[in-house]
């Protein structure tokens, strides 16, 4: 069991709560969540190395290190992992992000260790989610990553946190209860008449057992269980409250990884185990997902507080994401995965800066600030550049995500399609207009308040976080290639075949 | 007659010898040693659990041209009560030795196994008498244990409300027996089953169904039989409390089981499907429809209960081997569960008297280890992995859907809606507990070390049960053999 890679996704991230457990002192919480955090970045970044040099030479199983463990015998029940391409750059995203969110939360107030113990506690959710491939193992690692979310927001969240942290957990086990119900549904119907039953999603997919008339049913039930994480409308009214309310490294783990499961659990799950019900049924979910791109854009032009406007930012994104999957092409589900990580670094930016600029300035109304440019040079500067990303400036993440989604989307002939990739480009518009608005006022205009002149620009910790943020940004924006590539060859042999396109 | 019948009967022979030396240890003890009654009762009581699960030592068989059976299943749910007990007798021993409980504590012991060996005998039932002879050894007793803080003029009146309920719900249930008989002419449960094959529209049947449903409804809680719950729950002394909640309803549930399948399994989709989905939808949701308001902690709990207990009649309902073990693996899960919460009301009741919601606000910084354990019962009530309410659950509604009808998916999706609405009044506490600033009116204390142990065990079980996969494995594959 232990020879298996993937495995140390789950156990690192076990051992760091046994370590947390018996700390006593502030620095030693902070060795931990350090080391922790730059263990999982190294072992996801060699396993990126490594996977690339297994295709490389030729492996074609649709999932590489596979490893399964009888859990529970009679039920089927499997401790079953493995990584395609997909799954390995989410793993890289969540690492990242927990290490810069861990920065952030250096100075972290009161029960430093209970904040660590529980946010520890969500990324083993989150990392146990994306390596396994057994659908009762990848709702369990589901729902552990849920429940912290409202011990973290309600301790250490801010502004009207009860009701954010309640709103936020009942919406999302809502999802939830949807989802087990579709996962229990696909069990019954994952093998011929005949044959064991298993909650393995490649035999799933292999056998290719589940009637069309079950899909029907079955597809709405998993794709809306996970598309309310993935903040579909009318399901993304928790995502504001929520980000809003949370405290940083939490909203830059909830907004840049946690919305992630979403879309990656609707492809993984509804539309990998279910594509026919998937290409019947996708004008509705089309429907819902591009009301969310533009409405959420909308929504952020009128908000005057900095965690709102990305919070409804990423409403609009993250329906990006949910809208290119259901475009059932290649070249959308790359950008779809793109803008994943794009939208996941670049939104963990955004939250960290917010959070430091919060940290000083003790207010996130963007009336009540500005000039900032002038006190806090080095902050601003980053402000401004995951700006830029947001609106999809060529170099940066999220043009390349965007580009890609918008001609894998055009690719469709008929007026259906057509329209509503029009009305979803004219987000990137809105985009700008919203992103525009809160740099030119928090950071040129004039300073509003001349107690926040006396303030100091980023510390160490924070330049770490932010940078290891923004390198990624521009990394993906200048080589997006190598992730077109490995994200690529997951498809090919994959669910569009099915599909026919 | 064969005398070597009895010894089919292990589990209850064994339970009458730890209740004759309680009772002599209660009799002829000096007043000075009484002290001890407490802990030779668990003594001899862990001893007679232990022995329960060595392989061997109880067989299977049936007894008394076969009035009385003993199965895989059965005795191993009766394996799982008596764990249960067990808790609860450890969890009693600080309770037992306060002034005004202390001389009569033998007699809480002995009640106690008493009311156990009636539910033995329900669950062993195969034959109505004895089944009503176990539902009565149960109920009474119980009445006693109710009232047993004499003084208090809340446990008297919970005493008559429950005594009452209880001998009402016993007419209704021998009113149906006596409409099965009529319809059947014996009261074994097999030929009940031969009998009522052809029978499957008859009134006479629906209405013997409904009777005999009702009996046991009360027994277990379900609504519309529940309203004595909350008042009984509120109170009874805590300890008497927490037996009421697992143990009588754990049993009664097996025992509901039994009649169902054993006596009536025949007419299954005609005739009582339909209403144990009425009952089991009500219960659910309106016991956690109230359970939201309830500021007391035994209340809560009360309402809590009664919406478990809906959750435990899907596994009634799916009506095959993965039911029945996700019951029983469910009963067990509810025992750690539950108990916990109730271990952890019960030490702040014992230290500061303090049962109501609010005083629990900022628990976490008085007693932070108290509070934890109190979070873990919640989140495993509720559902949430990695802890073993999850995954009693999850076996659960699995087990119900493996019939594959569009009506059970609709069940499972309301009882998988409610399992929201129990999220959020067990986030409640838990807010009270964590997040809520106010100054804690609970001073940091130290609980007594027997109610610590109990509670050690209880967050174990809570930890490992779902996790180490052994115990369901073992429930799945134990009860398909013997299916």
């Amino acid at each position: 069991m232990f020879s298996n890679p993937l495995i140390y996704f789950v156990v690192i991230p076990l051992v760091m709560l046994a370590g947390l457990a018996i700390c006593r002192s502030i620095g030693q919480i902070r060795a931990v969540a350090v080391t922790g955090s730059l263990a999982l970045t190294a072992l996801s970044i060699w396993l990126l190395v490594d996977y690339l040099g297994l295709r490389a030479a030729g492996a074609d199983a649709p999932m590489l290190y596979c490893g399964s463990w009888s859990w529970f015998e009679p039920l089927n029940i499997h401790l079953a992992v493995g990584v395609d391409g997909i799954s390995i750059a989410m793993l890289i995203l969540s690492s990242i992000i927990l290490l810069t969110g861990s920065f952030a939360s250096w100075k972290i107030e009161p029960n430093t260790k209970d904040f660590f113990l529980w946010l520890i506690l969500l990324s083993t959710g989150v990392f146990g989610f994306f390596i396994s491939i057994d659908l009762f193992t990848m709702f369990m690692f589901y729902e552990v990553a849920l429940i912290p979310m409202y011990l973290l927001i309600g301790v250490w969240g801010s502004g009207n946190k009860n009701y954010s942290a309640m709103k936020l957990t009942l919406m999302l086990m809502g999802g939830s209860a949807f989802l087990m119900l579709g996962l229990i549904g696909i069990f019954y119907h994952s093998a011929p008449e005949g044959m064991p039953l298993t909650w393995n999603l490649l035999e799933i997919r292999a056998n290719e057992s589940i009637s069309e008339g079950w899909q029907y049913f079955l597809f709405p039930m998993t794709f809306v269980g996970f598309g309310v994480l993935g903040a579909m409308f009318p399901f993304h009214t928790w995502s504001p409250d929520g980000h809003a309310s949370a405290p940083t490294a939490v909203s830059m783990l909830h907004a840049g990884v946690l919305m992630k499961l979403g879309g990656y659990g609707c492809f993984r799950v509804a539309i990998y185990l279910m594509p026919q019900a998937a290409n019947e049924l996708a004008w509705i979910f089309l429907i819902l997902t591009g009301i969310s791109v533009v409405y959420g854009a909308f929504s952020a032009c009128v908000q005057t507080d900095l965690k709102y406007i990305n919070a409804y930012s990423s409403v609009s994104h993250c329906g990006l994401v949910l809208f290119a999957i259901l475009m059932l092409n290649t070249t959308a589900m790359t950008g779809a995965i793109m803008q994943m990580l794009s939208h996941g670094l670049m939104t963990a930016l955004f939250f960290a800066l917010i959070g430091m600029i919060y940290g000083r300035t003790h207010t996130r109304d963007i009336r009540l600030m500005g000039g900032l440019m002038k006190i806090m040079p080095y902050l601003a500067v980053c402000y401004v550049i995951a700006g830029f990303a947001s609106l999809g400036l060529p170099g940066l993440s999220g043009f390349v995500a965007e580009m890609t989604i918008f001609i894998g989307s055009f690719q469709h002939a008929d007026m259906f399609h057509r329209v509503f990739t029009i009305v979803a480009c004219c987000s990137i518009v809105i985009t700008a207009v919203y992103i525009l608005r809160v740099v030119g006022k928090l950071l040129f205009g004039p300073v509003q308040d001349e107690h926040h002149l006396q303030l100091t620009d980023a510390t160490w910790w924070e330049r770490v976080s932010t940078v290891t943020l923004i390198v990624s940004v521009a990394a993906i924006g200048c080589f997006p290639n190598f992730f077109a590539d490995l994200i690529k060859f997951t498809f090919s042999p994959s669910i569009f075949a099915v599909i026919g396109q | 007659m064969d005398y070597s019948q009895f010894l089919i009967m292990k589990q209850e022979i064994g339970l009458l010898a730890v209740f004759l030396i309680v009772f002599l240890a209660d009799t002829f003890l000096p007043r000075r040693e009484q002290g001890s009654i407490g802990v030779i009762s668990c003594i001899f009581f862990a001893a007679f659990t232990v022995l329960g699960f060595v392989p061997g030592v109880v067989g299977e068989g049936m007894a008394f041209s076969d009035m009385y059976e003993a199965t895989w299943p059965v005795i191993n749910i009766k394996n799982i009560l008596n764990v249960g007990v067990l808790i609860v007798m450890i969890q009693a021993l600080r309770w037992a030795d306060q002034d005004m409980v202390r001389i009569r504590r033998g007699e809480f012991y002995e009640l106690l196994l008493v009311t156990l060996l009636g539910m033995y005998l329900m669950i062993s039932a195969r034959h109505f008498l004895l089944f009503v002879i176990g539902l009565e050894t149960a109920s009474l007793p119980l009445a006693a244990m109710v009232a047993f803080d004499k003084h208090r003029y809340e446990s008297r009146e919970a005493a008559v409300k429950y005594i009452l309920t209880a001998v009402f719900s016993s007419a209704i249930f021998m009113m149906g027996i006596s409409y099965v008989y009529a319809l059947s002419g014996s009261l074994y449960f097999y030929d009940i089953a031969i009998a009522v094959w052809s029978e499957s529209h008859s009134a006479l049947l629906l209405c013997a169904l409904a009777f005999v449903i009702a009996g046991i409804g009360f027994k277990l809680s379900l609504v519309p039989f529940h309203l004595w719950t909350a008042d009984v729950y509120q109170g009874a002394p805590t300890p008497v409390t927490s037996y009421l909640s697992v143990i009588s309803k754990g049993a009664a549930a097996f025992a509901f089981l039994a009649v169902l399948w054993q006596a009536f399994g025949t007419v299954y989709p005609q005739a009582w499907e339909w209403m144990l989905y009425a009952l089991i939808i009500l219960t659910i949701t309106v016991g956690n429809l109230f359970a939201i308001r309830q500021k007391n902690m035994k209340r809560f709990l009360a309402f809590s209960s009664i919406s478990q207990a809906g959750y435990i009649m899907l596994g009634i309902i799916a009506f095959n081997p993965m039911g029945m073990a996700a019951l029983m693996f469910y009963v067990l899960v509810y025992i750690f569960s539950n108990l916990a919460a109730f271990g952890v009301i019960g030490a702040i009741e014992n230290a500061s008297g303090k049962v109501w919601m609010d005083d629990y606000k900022g628990l976490y910084r008085t007693n932070p280890r108290l509070a934890f354990t109190m979070m873990l019962a919640m989140f495993s009530l509720a559902g949430i992995p990695p802890f073993a309410g999850f995954f009693s659950k999850f076996f659960i509604f699995t087990g119900a859907i493996a019939q594959g009808t569009v009506a059970i998916y609709v069940l499972v999706l309301i009882a998988l809606i409610n399992t929201i609405i129990s999220l959020y009044y067990y986030l409640l506490v838990v807010k009270a507990m964590f997040i809520s600033q106010d100054d804690c009116v609970i001073a940091p204390f130290r609980s007594a070390c027997s109610e610590r142990f109990a509670l050690w065990v209880c967050v174990a079980g809570i930890l490992l049960l779902g996790v180490v996969s052994f115990v369901y494995n073992t429930l799945l594959e134990g009860t398909m053999y013997s299916f």
